[in-house]
């Protein structure tokens, strides 16, 4: 066997290895105490830190990034399509598709308000306990006591208010850019469920504090579930079908027949947990499609009216390539 | 004028989004209908020149032959990106040190809060209450805004427009599209400048006052006419909304088929999503503000009435 041969001749060497042991290992260290002096020769040193100068020929760098930085193709399409937290991006896009005035950058914008809302919100369950009696409580120590506390929750509330607003403004840019059309129409759904999503988390988030405001909005908001056609017990046809005040969809919601410690978990829950796992699936549904559905829609090249084909016809011949 | 109370109102921590709103909605709809515009203008430029409109790159942004069609991501888009979250954060930060985010005193179910409201994000839907009951208001207009939006894609079957800013080839999407979005954020507008204590209507500038009396007296239509016995007033009130489906789904027909491109479209939609949309179109886009109208004008609060709900 062939992996057995190096170990038998070792053996064999060995004894007369340990005879010349003495005046070898004395060599050896004088050999490596040369090696030694001219590592730490002054040019030699110097060259080490000129290359720690430069931190993209580092070892380190080249373990993390894997690819080499510079303004070449290959390396900045490399750059992007290697990292895992770039590699949405294609490598290459429409050259105009960088430009503010069209896309307005909000769908961007979106998802990094949602990153800054995950880590501020994260921060803030340090601090919060989800019971009547406490909760009031810890947004007063929130405010008063924990260093930059108040930063905190305010940058929490005004993320989440700005994340509603780019919302809605990335999908009116969405419409009047006609980029819901085929073969989008798909994502545009998910889309609409992601603003539903993020409408449900700004209002769960609203009692939380359990104060006046968050109180009475949310009691307004549930309200409306006893409306509910067939399944609230105020609705058409509610009453009819056995709904009251203790079974039908307003009960669900709240956990109770009012506003109290069960509505309070309850929101928390879907707050924190719930709807941010829902959203951030379909998050990965929606960008993932982006990609798919190929890419962001334009700025494409305009279609002329005199080139739309007969009815029945699905694309606009492009004589533009 | 009371300018205290419009500086209470525009001025308070949850009102700010309302106001930015004011502001960053007319701005984008600026710059999305210039950039339409210029895109219009292009397109008759070509559509008059078929020599032009076989060689022309068919933007309005410059380019030259030799220009590549395509860049880098990294850095050309990965640099507006990191900008981006900068400016970002950096609003976040100044918003967060300026303002603080509210908080008022702890629950108390015994204390009813006047007004009360919504998160402005629902003040359109808290608005509607006014003109419907809580089922159609709170429930089934929500139910069928997120329906309707879903469809949306399916029922515009024109084919131009894909990627550009364009008015002139979309002028029924967009414009269906704006008409809803412009309700909604006036509708947000008016439940968070106009109503006040008891959900009262205050013109901007006039004292929210608390003890204010109204002393208008809500209608219902059949009661108006004389009709005051069931099954007459559920018989009548099917029948005005019947007409008003009428009338609100001609209206609808002829502004979809104004002009000869619009018909063209029209000849490509199918019977589905031609009803549809007038569904979608009378029942969110039309219905509303109706509703109001007859209401803020008339004083009339219901049209249908029947011994389970009523419309």
């Amino acid at each position: 066997m062939e992996s057995d041969k190096p170990v038998k001749t070792e053996s064999k060497a060995a004894g007369g290895e340990l005879e010349a042991a003495g005046s070898g290992v004395k060599s050896n260290i004088k050999e490596e105490m040369a090696l030694l002096k001219k590592k730490a020769a002054k040019e030699n040193i110097r060259e080490e830190l000129e290359n720690l100068k430069d931190p993209a020929r580092t070892q380190i760098y080249k373990s993390i990034f894997r690819v080499k930085h510079e303004p070449t193709p290959r390396s900045r399409s490399l750059g992007v399509l290697t990292n895992v937290f770039l590699h949405l991006h294609p490598a290459k896009i429409n050259r105009d598709a960088t430009r503010f005035s069209y896309t307005w950058g909000m769908g961007g914008i979106t998802f990094y308000l949602f990153i800054v809302l995950t880590f501020t919100g994260i921060l803030l369950m340090f601090y919060y306990h989800p019971s009547k009696g406490q909760a009031y409580r810890d947004i007063l120590y929130l405010e008063s006591d924990v260093p930059f506390g108040k930063l905190l929750r305010n940058m929490h509330r005004w993320a989440a208010h700005l994340m509603v607003i780019t919302t809605w403004l990335h999908m009116f840019r969405v419409v009047l850019t006609g980029s819901y059309k085929t073969p989008r129409e798909f994502n545009w759904c998910v889309g609409v469920l992601l603003l539903v999503l993020t409408l449900l988390l700004s209002f769960t988030g609203y009692l939380l504090p359990d104060d006046q405001l968050g109180f009475w909005a949310v009691t307004v908001g549930t309200n409306m579930a006893r409306g509910t056609p067939g399944l609230g017990h105020e609705g058409p046809f509610g009453p009819q079908l056995g709904m009251t005040p203790y079974n039908d969809v307003r009960f669900a919601l709240l956990g109770g027949s009012i506003v109290d410690a069960n509505a309070l978990l309850r929101s928390y829950i879907w707050h924190c947990i719930a709807i941010p796992t829902i959203a951030s699936v379909l998050m990965a549904v929606h960008f993932w499609r982006v990609r798919k559905d190929g890419g962001i829609s334009g700025p494409a090249p305009i279609a002329l009216t005199s080139e739309m084909k007969g009815p029945g016809a699905r694309a606009v011949k492009q004589s533009v390539k | 004028m009371d300018w205290g109370q419009l500086w209470t109102i525009a001025s308070a921590p949850d009102n700010v989004p309302i106001v930015a709103l004011l502001f960053l909605v007319p701005f984008f709809t600026w710059m999305g209908f210039k950039q339409a515009r210029a895109n219009d203008r292009l397109a008759e430029k070509l559509e008059a020149d078929p020599a032009m409109a076989k060689t022309h790159h068919r933007k309005t942004w410059p380019w030259k032959p030799h220009w590549s069609k395509e860049v880098h991501v990294w850095p050309f888009l990965l640099r507006v990106e990191f900008l981006a979250t900068i400016i970002v954060t950096v609003l976040l930060f100044v918003w967060s040190i300026t303002l603080n985010a509210p908080l008022e005193e702890p629950s108390n179910p015994n204390l009813t809060m006047n007004p009360s409201k919504a998160p402005w994000y629902f003040l359109g839907l808290q608005e509607m209450l006014v003109y419907f009951d809580p089922w159609i208001a709170g429930v089934v207009m929500p139910t069928l805004i997120i329906i309707g939006l879903m469809a949306f894609p399916y029922l515009d079957s024109n084919p131009l427009g894909v990627g550009y800013y364009t008015w002139k080839q979309r002028k029924v999407a967009v414009g269906a599209f704006c008409w809803g979005f412009v309700m909604w954020i006036s509708l947000i507008v008016i439940g968070t400048f106009i109503r006040g204590p008891g959900w009262v209507w205050f013109w901007p500038g006039t004292t929210w006052d608390h003890n204010a009396a109204v002393y208008e007296v809500n209608r219902d239509l059949p009661v108006l006419l004389g009709i005051k016995t069931q099954p007459w007033q559920a018989v009548f009130g099917l029948v005005v909304v019947g007409a008003f489906y009428v009338a609100a789904g001609l209206l609808i027909h002829l502004l979809i088929t104004w002009s000869k491109f619009e018909k063209k479209i029209f000849e490509r939609t199918t019977m589905l999503q031609y009803l549809v949309f007038q569904f979608f179109a009378i029942s969110i886009l039309l219905s509303m503000p109706v509703k109001l109208l007859i209401r803020q004008v008339f004083r009339i609060k219901y049209v249908l009435l029947t011994p389970w709900f009523n419309i």
